[in-house]
This record gives C-alpha cells, structure tokens and sequence, in this order.
C-alpha cells in the first residue's frame, strides 16, 4: 500500500468552556492511506461521528493534529477548506436530513462543482447519476420523490462530484432496510474499485464494518480501545469490549445464533467472577 | 450494477407507503383553488386599487363639506355611505384613508420584517454571544406594553402617524426574529447545511442557498398576519384620536360616527365593515398560506361518515362470521383476514394491511419480520388498539383467548395491560415526562389490577430488580430525563410485565438501543417469557434479532404475511423469494465468524 | 428552580429600569414644549419659559430622572402638570377598573378557552369547527369594533346594559358586574379566540405523544390519560398562552375603555398623552410595566413548578 493519505495524530475534541466542558475524543491516532478502507466502530457516545466530524472541519480540533498529503487541515479558514473540500468529501448517516428538500438534484450535484469554480454542469451531473445506478432524469426531480436508498445514491453522487481522494461515510447504511443496505454498500465498493477513493466508514455496526473494510478501529469513551486488520478485529478481537461486541450482534442463523448466545453469557459471567475477585 | 424496481418505486419507503403520493401543485395554483384564499386576494387587490385611484375616482374630496347632505342616509344625493355630521361624504372619506393605510401596513411590515430576518438569520445562523444578546433584547421589546408606549409616545411627537407605526415595526419585529432564528436554528442542524460546508460554500452563500429559502415560507405566513395586525393598530390609533386631525382616515371616520351613534347609528357600520374586511382578508390569507405551505406535513383526514360507513362494514362482516374461528387448543391470539388502511383523501382509504391471518401459542415467542412500510407495526398496533387515529381497520378480527377484541370496545380495553401488554420501540418518547418512574408504573399497575398502592409499590420494586435495575428504591424517585435509554426501557418492559399479561406485543423494542443493551434486553424479555409462560410478538426488522429469540417467524411485505414458519425451518429453507433475498442481504451485512470463510 | 426565578426576577427589574429611564428621558427630552402644551397656544415665550424651569425641565434629564425614581421607589411617582394631582393617587384610583377588567376577562377566557380547546382537540366535530371560526372571527375583528357593536345591540337597540361609565364594586356589586359585562365581552371574543385555538394545539400536540399510547396499552381509561397524563402535560403551554393573553389585554383595555368611557388606567394613557400631561403618561407606563413583571413572574413560578425539569436542580 502507498503512503498515508490522512494522518490523524493525538486528536483530542472538547466541547465547552475550560470549565464543565466535555471531552468527547482523546488523544486518537488513526490513518488512512491512498484506496483503502478504515472504519470506526463503537457504541452511541463512543466519539466515532465526531473524529469524522473533526475531518470535515465540523467539530472543533481540541489538540493533536490531522494531516492530509502531509498538510495540517483542522482549524483553517473556510478558503483553505474549499481547496480541501476537493478531495475529502462526506456521506452522512440520514439521506433525508441530508439532501435540501427545496433543491432539485441536479443543483445538489451542481453545488459542491461550483464551490470549487467548475463549470461542466449537466454532463457531469449524468455522469454522476450513471455511476451511483440512478436514472438520468432524476436531476430535475425533488428529493421527496425518492426512497431512502435513492437518496443515499444521491448522497453519494454529491461526494463524487469533485472526484476525491476521501470519502468519510458517517454510517451510510444505518438508516436503510437490510436488502438497500446490501446494495448501498456493494455501490461503495465498486466505486472504491473504479475510482481508488479512500473510505473513513464510522459505524455502529461491526457487521456491516467487517463487509466493507480493511481495517478496523473500535471506539469507546472517546478513546480506541483496539486496531488491526478488518478480519481479525471483528473475527477474533483481543480487547475484551471488541469481544463483547462481537457476541452482542445477533446473525441470521439460528442454530449458531444460540452457540454465540451461550458463548456470550458464558463471557460475561467470567467477566463477572473476575471482577469480584479483583474487587 | 442493477437497481430493481422495489428500490426505485418510492413507495417502498415507509412514510410513502403509508400516506400515499400526493400530487403536487404549484403552491400559487393550490393557494387559489382555496376559495377563501383567492377572495381575500381579489379584495386586497381592490383595496390597493382603490388607493391607487382614489384621486380620479372618489367622488369628493376626503374634507369637502355639504351642510345639505349633513348625516345624509345611505345612497342619497350621490353620497353611497351616506354623509357624516359634518357633511362630508363617508365614502369619500373611506377611499381617501386607504392610501393611508396601506402606507401604514407597508411601513410595520418593511421595518419589522427587516430586523427580524436580518438579526433572525444571523442570531440563528452564528448563535453564540451575539444570539444571547439580541434574545434578550428581543425578551425586552416582547416584555414592553407596546400600545401604552405607542400613546406616551403621542405626547412627544403629537399626532405623527408614519413615526407610530415605524415604532410599532420595532415592536412587532421580535415574533418575526423568533419564527425566523427558530426555523435557522432547525435548518442549521440538518445535515445538508454542513454537506453545504463540507463543499466549501461560504457563510453567505449557505445562508443565501439553503437558509433563506427555508425561512420564505413561514415569513410569508407569518407576514399576511403581521399585516392584519398593522390594519387593526393603525385603526386602534386613528380611533383614539391619536392621529392627524386633518387627514381622513379608516380609523378616524369610525371615531366620528362613534361620537354621533345616538343620532345616526347607521355611519358607524362602513368603517367597521371595511376594517374588519381587510383584518379578515390578510388573516384568511394567511391560514390559506399556512395550510398551502405546510400541507406536505399533514395527513389526509378521512370524512366522519365514510369513517363510519367503513367501520360499520367491518362490523357487519364480524357479526356475519366471515372470520369465524375454528379455535385450536394452544392458540392465544389468531389473527384472521386483517385489513387496515390509512386516508388519503375525505373519501379514500389506501389498505396497508390486506386480509392478514397469524395465529400466536401460548408462551410462544412469534417474529413479525418485514422491512419499513411492510405493515408489521400497524398489525402489532391493531391487537391492542392503539393505531394511530387516523387509521381505520377495514374488517378481520382479533380472536384473543378465543374470543374477538374488534368486535367488542370493552373487551378490547378488558384484554389491553391484564391480557396483551405492550413494549415499545422508543423508551424516552414513551415514559410521561412529568411524573416520576415510580408514579407511572404504580399508576398503570392499579389502573388495570386494582391492587393497593403499597401492594403495588412492592411489586414493581421486586420487578425492577428483577428487569435488571439495581437500587429500584431510587429509579422509583427518579424523573424519566434521568435515566439511560437502556433503563427506561427496562421500566417499560417492568411496566408491561406487572399486570401478567399472556402476551407481550413489543414493536421494535431494542431498535433505539446500542447492540450491547439490546442483547441484554432480548435475553431479558427471553427469560421473562419462559419464567411467566407469556407469550411474546417481537416487531422488528433485523432477522438477526429473529435468530435469537423467536420461535416462529412470520415475514411481512407490502401488507401481506408471505411465508410463516417455525425458525429453524425458516432459516433453514427459505420458499419466498422475498425471504431468500431478505436472508441473504442481511447474511451480506452481518458479522461473520473466522470459519466463515 | 428558586435561582432562576429569583435571577428572571432581578432580570425584570433591570427592564424596568432601563425601560423607564429610556421612556423617561424620550418624553421629557422636549422641556419647553411640555411646558407649552401645559400653558396652550397663547402662552409668551417668557411665560413658557419660566413655566419649564418651576416644573424643573430645565434641569439636566438624568437628574430629572434620578430625582424622579427616588420619589418613584417612595411611591412618590410626581403629580399632573395640569391638576396638580399626584400621579399615585389617580394611579390608585382608577388601577381598581382596569385590573377588574383584566381579572374578569382572563379568568373568563381560561375557563371557556380551556373547555372550548380541549373538546376541540379530543372530539373533533362542530366544537372543532366553533374554535376555529371564532379564531378568525376574533383575529379579524378588533375588539374596539365589536364594543361598538355591542353598545349599538344592547345599550341601544335593547338598552339592557349601560353604553358607558363605571360603579365601584364596593358601592354596588351587582352595578359593578352589569358595568362591565359589557366591555368584558368586548375583550373575551378576541382573547378566547387565540387562547381556545392555542389550547386545543397544545392538547393534541400531548394527546399525539408516544407514551399516550402506550398508558392507552396498560389499560388505562381514556378519561384518566386526557386528566392526568394529557391535560397535564398541556398545562405548561397553556400558562403562556394565559400570561400573554393577559400583557394583551393591556392594549386591549386601552380602547376599551375609551369607547366604554371607562376610568381605567387606559383611558388616563389616552387622555393625558393628548395633553400633553408626561408625567401622568409616565405613570401609566409604569403602571404596565409593574403588571407586566408581575404576570411574568407568576408564569415563570407556576411553569417551573409544573416542569420537572425545573424542579430538581
């Protein structure tokens, strides 16, 4: 693999005053590099969206430092942010929210060409369309004309438009029914195969995680708690949270469903014996 | 890459499914079909015509007296309105006052609709310490006795009506600074606007592009009403004799035929009639605007007697025996020929749910399985009755305990809590905010038993200890913002569980709650159901869930149950395709283990 | 809750101040022609003058105003500069009208608001369609027009009430009531059209809740969830829409009065602001203000008590 796109070192988020205020991530490292995918997992309050917050320059930069192509991106001015903006692009969670319910697609996709002072319009807006499967005279029609799936499609066209080196996906999937999910994340992975964008994929779900990435990074209380290759962590995990993550998700599958049940209670009740010991 | 025709018909997303495509209009078009709507608009355009031309067209001048026409009646020597004690032609008078006030109605609303939208935006769109400040100067404003200060500042400026209404600009902005920060404070945390950053778009074009046309709407709205209130006030002035003495005025005319209403009563119902048309027109104007506007967000409501009609059927059918019951030995609850549908007009019901049979057994744990819009809440809601109000079972019956909960109101409220309890999907949204955990769930237990207070409080502290909530005692005292999702819906499972019911319908009951919480409420609910011998419904949409706990499955699609089977066998050797294609999308996105591949 | 209340309070009275500085200096930024509106159009210049300078406009304004609120904390708030009565004795004398037409129409207008608005909201039907004709009917009329209306109807035409003028209730109770039946119906129409139509928004937008339906699920009777869970839970909102009601009726009892012929405070504004009398115009202002701060405290104490949010820390 090529050298890192995205370095993320020491990063620490707070929110509030000096005082009273939250720390919501501390002191995180993480990196990307060029075609590949990393993902964070972790429960509600792990921190997960607000590291990819922090990437996209929504979320105030505390301490540390983000790099991309060895340039120091978080706190700069929203001029330097349009040059970034190029190549670090975002799919959020909820395709509703996530699309201006008053915009037509096609100046969806036409805004984030003309931010960045390009003016091929409408050839590019279909050459978006074609590539996310969608048909090519969805421009002229209105977000509320589509399913939750189709958005999402559109969401992602809108990141594609300016051909970036980064996606951040802040859970693309979660807000989608089981057979779109499927389809929206094989979409993510071809894309990634034509175009060798790089995926940041936050996720609360360390199945749809395992599916789509290379590595894995698991969160909890604003901290990472384990890294490593994508197969290992979500197959084998060492850190007795990944683990019990891994035995909470419930699969498909009755019989082993009732192993893994059995295995996890199994775990916690070690864990429980354990604690009363040391306690 | 293919896209199938499920995805792109935009039904198969829930909300679509339930309230039907609505077919879209220009909002200018909708807003004149409203007959009250497009009167209003041709009367304000008479109104603003009238002062355009008043010059040419008045018939007298507004001060020309006519001692032979003093308190003339209405329509004689040329004086429609009849004449005032002065002489002067009321009609006249009225036609000359509309330049008046419409300059007056223009001037509130140019100064209030300027400060407030300008400082709404920015207040709304930067917050911080600037939003504080001009909050509280807008508090203070809102906090002034505004007509008392409009008439103390008479005796500073005399009658000086451009400077009264000015002020009342100021006075009035703050509703439109609240509407407008309000709404930018909502559009701000939509995810578009920081899709908009991420972009790079600069403040002013973010606000330009996406804030302002969210604020359009309701500005326009609350402008028609704005309006209405600047005709009412300038009248109010004028009437008090705040103004120009010289000048006729709507207001002014009124005060004079006030002051002769023993000797000619008649002059005083012009003024009236023409204030109040006005008022009418902007207020009609604006609700017409609003119910425009905002109809996307409102479902259609269905007509009392068509609601009726349906209702009666189904009843009809029940007595009939159309769904009569051949009752096998360990079924608690059977569904048969279920249909509900939800308005989508006065007159028209679009079913959702279509002729529905599911049978439960005792102690039973029983999936209903479906993705969004599939039906499979509204099946769950119709067995307790609680489906939203706007929808209408089209017929079936649900057979509880051999016997049919629609047929009879009482007996459905019978069976609701004592025989079918209920677990829902949002813990939070479900426990009432103003009463304490220990109060809700005490309330509920004796409402449907009948036991005493004390009686009750200890059971529900054995419970709560039981559902996993150590220190019940102080969660007891505890108000509902105080606790974790994952605990509220331990004392929603504790409030279901208390009264022994034999069947827990629970909608989606760990879907709002992290994946280490949910497995711990579904062992919980598990161990619940072997322990009492109830029987469970467990709504949900993730065939993981289904693996878990049930023992049998029903999938759900399009209002329909398409396949129905223990889970082993299920799972095992799916027959519907649509089954097949569930289990293998959701085989794609789940964990897989080290052996898998 | 007690901090907050206390700090809204402190809040409150540093409107007060401001507000009254403020409408102080604007009204007597203009000495000399307060004194010319005192003396009438045939007053010299030298008479004017000397007339500004005995009444002490000649004085710097934040001097008048600090020797002003001196007296003002003393209960001293000046006297006419036509009758040379004080200010805080027509105040005494005539709050006791408009507060009673205040009080009557807002305890009116709550009982009738809250039945009209939560029939609306829970059955729907003809009282549905009441509330909302009478919302634009009273949004659409003011209130000054209907008080013509009803003094042509039933002081003229059926002279059942008196079209203007006021008894005291001490001297006769019932005189009292008959005196304002009248201007208080005026009021009523329009405070019980946004306060019923309000009322019944903020019971459905309770009775639409998530956890109704689910205490409708335990068994629970419909009557038990509308008293205890719904009307609750509708009760904060309802106390604002009371409160601001009750600062509308200021404004409202203003022309009320003045078509009513009604010794209020209102009439007083009226009369005073057209000549030119400031100092009884300032003290209608503060009147206003004090009822304002004091409706507003009473709306923060009651919600906070209902909001168990508020409640602990």
């Amino acid at each position: 693999m090529s050298e890192n796109l995205l370095e993320i070192k020491d990063l620490v988020v707070r929110y509030g005053g000096r005082r009273g205020g939250k720390t919501v991530i501390e002191d995180v490292s993480l990196n990307l590099r060029a075609g590949e995918t990393v993902s964070l997992v972790g429960e509600s309050g792990s921190g997960k969206t607000t590291i990819g917050r922090a990437i996209l320059g929504l979320a105030p930069v505390t301490g540390g430092t983000i790099r991309f192509r060895d340039q120091e991106i978080s706190n700069i001015s929203r001029q330097r942010r349009r040059q970034v903006a190029r190549d670090i692009q975002v799919i959020f969670q909820d395709p509703y929210s996530s699309l201006n319910p008053s915009m037509t697609i096609e100046s969806i996709l036409v805004e984030p060409l003309r931010a960045a002072g390009v003016s091929e319009g409408k050839t590019r807006v279909r050459e978006l369309l074609d590539a996310v499967g969608m048909p090519g005279d969805s421009g002229s029609r209105y977000p509320r004309e589509f399913s939750g799936g189709q958005r999402q499609r559109i969401a992602i066209a809108r990141a594609l438009a300016m051909d970036p080196a980064v996606i951040v996906c802040d859970e693309p999937t979660s807000a989608l029914d089981v057979t779109t999910q499927a389809r929206v994340l094989t979409l993510l992975r071809d894309l990634q195969k034509d175009t060798g964008v790089a995926y940041l994929f936050i996720s609360h779900d360390l199945g749809v995680v395992h599916a789509i990435s290379d590595r894995i990074a698991v969160l909890r209380g604003g901290r990472i708690v384990e890294i490593g290759d994508a197969h290992q962590v979500a197959t084998a995990p060492q850190h007795p949270y990944t683990r019990q993550l891994q035995m909470s998700a419930p699969i498909a599958d009755p019989p082993r469903q009732r192993a893994r049940r059995a295995e996890r209670l199994r775990i916690l009740a070690a864990d429980r014996l354990e604690g009363t010991e040391t306690a | 890459m293919t896209i199938d025709q499920h995805e792109l018909d935009p039904a198969a997303d829930g909300t679509a499914a339930i309230t039907g495509e609505r077919v879209r209009r220009s909002p200018l078009r909708s807003l004149l079909a409203n007959p009250f709507a497009s009167v209003s608009i041709a009367f304000l355009f008479l109104i603003v015509f009238i002062a355009i031309t008043t010059p040419w067209l008045a018939p007298f001048s507004p001060n020309a007296t006519d001692l032979a026409a003093t308190n003339a009646a209405p329509f004689t020597d040329g004086h429609f309105f009849g004449a005032d004690a002065s002489g002067r032609d009321i009609l006249s008078r009225l036609m000359w006052g509309t330049q008046q006030t419409i300059i007056a109605c223009l001037l509130v609303l140019g100064v209030s609709l300027v400060l407030g939208l300008t400082f709404g935006l920015l207040a709304g769109f930067y917050r911080g310490k600037f939003e504080t400040v001009v909050n509280f100067v807008s508090d203070v404003i809102m906090s002034l006795p505004g007509i008392v200060l409009l008439i103390a500042l008479y005796a500073l400026t005399g009658p000086n009506i451009p400077v009264a209404m000015a002020v009342f600009g100021v006075i009035v902005a703050p509703s439109f600074y609240r509407l407008v920060r309000s709404v930018v404070i909502s559009v701000r945390s939509e995810l578009y606007i920081d899709a908009a950053k991420v972009v790079g778009l600069s403040d002013a074009r973010i606000i330009g592009r996406h804030v302002l046309s969210a604020v359009r709407a309701p500005v326009i709205v609350q402008s028609s009403f704005v309006l209405a209130t600047a005709v009412a006030i300038l009248a109010g002035v004028d009437f008090l004799g705040l103004g120009d003495p010289s000048a006729p005025s709507w207001g002014r005319v009124l005060q004079e035929a006030f002051n002769n209403l023993y000797t000619n009563p008649a002059n005083v119902i012009w003024p009236s009639i023409l204030i109040s048309l006005t008022i009418l027109s902007f207020v009609l104007l604006g609700n017409a605007l609003r119910d425009t506007l905002q109809a996307s967000n409102r479902s259609a409501v269905l007509k009392g007697a068509r609601r009726r009609s349906l209702m009666m059927s189904a009843q009809d059918e029940r007595v009939a025996g159309v769904n009569d019951l051949t009752p096998a030995q360990d079924v608690i609850l059977s569904i048969r020929n279920l249909r509900i549908g939800y308005p989508t007009s006065a007159d028209d019901v679009r079913p959702v749910v279509h002729g529905v049979d599911l049978d439960v057994r005792k102690g039973e744990i029983h999936g209903l399985v479906g993705e969004s819009g599939s039906g499979k809440s509204q099946l769950a809601f119709s067995t307790l009755g609680i489906l939203p109000r706007e929808a209408v079972v089209l017929g079936g019956s649900v057979f509880f305990e051999g016997r049919d909960l629609l047929a009879d109101k009482m007996r459905m409220r019978r069976a609701r809590g004592r025989g079918i309890a209920y677990v829902p999907q949002e813990p939070m949204s479900n426990l009432d905010p103003s009463f304490t955990i220990g109060a809700q769930l005490i309330y509920g237990l004796r409402a449907s038993t009948g036991v005493s207070k004390a009686q009750a409080r200890r059971e529900l502290l054995d419970l709560l200890t039981r559902v996993g909530i150590q220190d019940a005692e102080r969660v007891m005292s505890l108000y509902p913002h105080e606790i974790s999702g994952g605990m509220a819906q331990r004392v929603l499972i504790c409030g279901a569980v208390a009264t022994k019911p034999h069947l827990i319908v629970a909608d989606e009951p760990t879907t709002a709650l992290d994946v280490t919480v949910q497995a711990d409420v579904l062992e919980l609910l598990r161990e619940l159901s072997r322990e009492r011998g109830m029987a469970m419904i467990i709504v949900t949409h993730n065939l993981g869930v289904v693996a878990d706990i049930c023992d049998t499955v029903s999938v759900m699609k399009d209002g329909r149950i398409i396949e129905s089977n223990d889970v082993d066998s299920l799972f095992a050797a799916p027959h519907d395709q649509y089954t097949k294609d569930l289990l293998v999308s959701s085989r794609t996105v789940e964990l897989k283990e080290a052996d898998d591949e | 809750m007690f901090r907050t209340l206390l700090l809204n309070l402190v809040r409150a009275v540093g409107v007060l101040l401001v507000v009254s500085f403020a409408t102080y200096c604007l009204m007597f930024s203009d000495g000399i022609g307060i004194a010319r509106a005192v003396l009438g159009p045939t007053a010299t210049d030298t008479q004017v003058a000397a007339r500004a300078a005995e009444l002490g406009l000649t004085r710097p304004l934040y001097e008048q105003y600090f020797s002003w609120l001196a007296g003002a904390v003393r209960g001293d708030l000046g006297s006419s500069f036509l009758t040379g009565q004080p200010v805080t004795d027509a105040m005494a004398n005539r709050a006791p009208v408009t507060l009673s037409l205040i009080i009557l129409t807002i305890i009116l207008t709550a009982v009738i608001s809250v039945i009209l608005g939560v029939t609306a909201a829970l059955y729907g039907g003809w009282v549905d369609k009441l509330v909302q004709f009478i919302a634009v009917l009273g949004a659409a009329v003011p209130g000054f027009i209907i008080a013509i209306a009803l003094i042509f109807a039933f002081a003229i035409s059926i002279p059942l009430y008196p079209a203007t003028g006021y008894i005291r209730i001490t001297d006769d109770p019932q005189g009292w009531l008959w005196s304002l039946t009248l201007p208080v119906t005026a009021l009523l129409i329009g405070t019980i059209a946004n306060a019923a139509s309000q009322f019944r928004g903020s019971v459905s937008d309770a009775l639409s809740q998530d956890y109704v339906r689910t205490l409708r699920s335990r068994g629970i009777s419909e009557r038990a969830i509308v008293f205890r869970h719904v009307l609750r839970n509708a009760a904060g909102p309802g106390l604002i829409v009371l409160s601001l009601t009750t600062l509308g009726l200021l404004g409202g009892a203003l022309f009320i009065e003045s078509v009513f012929a009604l010794p209020g405070v209102g009439q007083l504004a009226n009369l005073s602001a057209q000549a030119g009398d400031v100092p009884m115009v300032m003290g209608t202002v503060i009147f206003a203000m004090i009822l304002i701060l004091v409706v507003n405290f009473l709306a923060d104490l009651f919600v906070g008590i209902l909001n168990p949010k508020s409640r602990i820390k």
